[in-house]
């Protein structure tokens, strides 16, 4: 793999978004709305709910935290549909680019796009509306590890499903976290899901975090040993997500796909 | 030895036979011509050539190098340009060479952007996004992307087809050029036989899938009874039973 090459597929994501307001925007815009949303609603819970319990971290916390998950996610696939968008698949498959390189640099364009996204949601939430991140002590990085290793995970198997499907099948992809999230219990716990929902639950690393997260906040704690079992299970869905990415990639290149992406389908 | 080499390349999809045991070379500073109607198998054939389309037989070496065990290194020696894949549109004509440089890995890339854009008379399209360019224009900097890594082989698929005849005449002396400057070779598929008369060392007529016809493209008419190459091409589009070979 060569690392130059990686890197070039993130300059290009950076001269793309270097030079437009509306790929700047909604780094910031959902999630900022988001925040400010949340913020409100927990400040007004904490006003009518009995005392003694702090929604902010519960459930502005939770927010953030599923935010920064979606931008991850969304980080990868926005960059790989930019070549969808701009039918780019010919001239850059017909390049000595590997296709592990070119899924690294998804990847790495998405660690760049969602770290700006968490500063300005770090921003809103700390200065508006009293986050402390201090809540959560050192818990925070292996919670954000996990929600980064997922959100990777899907996001690759996003783009690939899009290669398979083509390019109208994008809108598939958009609603991926508001379809899993409340199986992974972000704003109550997952004892609340009916039995086949809680069986769905734990096989979805965020679940962890997201009971790790209330469990701090009850003054509980956390296991050590879940968490490791979230990030396990999230690289594993990383690999099966490369892995069926790779398979997709080798089938159009059978089917001829690649050469002509916009029809969609070669049948 | 030749610069690409092509070995009973056979592509099928579904119950068609695109590509059918097709076989040939392109020797270093050569142009070769692969002609035929549409439909034929030109694009197939190229886009085996350029790693995009897996054939379901044959082998194609491009320096000796085999591009299905060693794609990354065959391909760094290629590069292309068609008139159906322009670059993004939504970066510069600077930005397209620089990413398209780095892919290939092209040492001292600022010198040979800046080269590449003399040459092909991009100076005040620099900073202009590739969408916003006429065809033309926008063929201009295709080619001086598909140059930017000074390729061994390059594939040209209907270069010309979007451009007035005097931009078409600059294009296809930038080819000769190109040709005469190093050691690489050339495969370039177009419908203008004038042109093809006019650049290509040698031609490859292309039907169903099959080569018919090989030869000069300056004494291949009056070997098959035909005044020029156009006559010859409709022949082979028409009738090509009546030309097979063999």
């Amino acid at each position: 793999m060569s690392f130059y090459r990686i890197s070039t597929i993130v300059l290009r994501q950076l001269y793309l978004i270097r030079g437009s307001f509306s790929r700047v925007f909604p780094l910031f815009a959902w999630i900022g709305v988001d925040m400010v949303l949340w913020g409100f609603l927990t400040k007004y819970l904490n006003t009518v709910a009995s005392a003694g319990f702090n929604f902010i971290p519960a459930l502005l916390g939770a927010v953030l935290l599923w935010d920064f998950f979606g931008r991850i996610m969304q980080g990868v696939t926005i960059a790989f549909f930019e070549d969808v968008w701009s039918r780019n698949f010919l001239n850059i498959f017909a390049t000595p680019l590997l296709i592990s390189e070119y899924v690294s640099g998804l990847v790495l364009t998405s660690i760049l796009t969602s770290l700006a996204g968490l500063f300005v949601m770090l921003i809103i939430a700390t200065f508006f509306f009293n986050l402390s991140f201090l809540a959560y002590g050192f818990m925070i990085i292996p919670f954000l590890l996990v929600l980064f290793l997922f959100g990777i995970s899907l996001g690759i198997f996003g783009s690939a499903l899009v290669l398979r499907l083509g390019p109208a099948s994008e809108w598939f992809i958009w609603p991926i976290p508001a379809f899993i999230s409340p199986f992974v219990g972000v704003l109550y716990p997952i004892s609340t899901l009916p039995a086949w929902m809680q069986i769905v639950s734990k096989v979805l690393p965020p679940t962890y975090v997201f009971e790790g997260l209330r469990a701090i906040i009850k003054g509980e704690p956390v296991s050590g040993m879940l968490l490791i079992l979230a990030a396990a299970l999230s690289f594993v869905y990383i690999f099966l997500a490369y892995r069926i990415f790779v398979r997709i990639y080798r089938s159009a290149l059978r089917s001829g796909l690649i050469a002509r992406y916009s029809a969609e389908s070669v049948s | 030895m030749s610069i690409l080499s092509v070995r009973n390349l056979r592509k099928i999809y579904g119950n068609t036979v695109a590509v059918d045991g097709v076989s040939f070379s392109v020797g270093r500073s050569e142009i070769v011509g692969l002609l035929g109607p549409n439909g034929a198998g030109k694009t197939t054939t190229i886009d085996m050539i350029l790693g995009v389309l897996e054939p379901n037989a044959g082998n194609i070496t491009i320096d000796g190098i085999d591009i299905f065990s060693h794609r990354s290194k065959a391909i760094g020696r290629t590069n292309f340009s068609a008139v159906y894949t322009p670059l993004p549109g939504n970066l510069t004509v600077y930005q397209n060479l620089r990413i398209f440089g780095r892919l290939y890995n092209v040492t001292n890339l600022s010198g040979r952007i800046e080269e590449l854009i003399k040459s092909f008379d991009l100076e005040k399209f620099r900073n202009k996004k590739c969408g916003i360019l006429s065809s033309g224009e926008q063929t201009r900097v295709s080619l001086a992307k598909s140059m930017v890594n000074n390729p061994h082989l390059l594939l040209l698929d209907e270069p010309t087809a979007s451009l007035d005849p005097a931009t078409a005449r600059e294009v296809r002396i930038k080819i000769r050029e190109f040709i005469e400057c190093g050691e690489g070779g050339v495969l370039w598929t177009s419908h203008n036989m004038y042109e093809v008369e006019e650049i290509c060392d040698r031609v490859f007529f292309l039907s169903h899938g099959k080569i018919l016809l090989e030869g000069n493209p300056k004494t291949l008419p009056a070997e098959h009874n035909k005044k020029t190459l156009e006559e010859l091409f409709i022949a082979v589009a028409r009738e090509p039973l009546t030309l097979e070979v063999g």
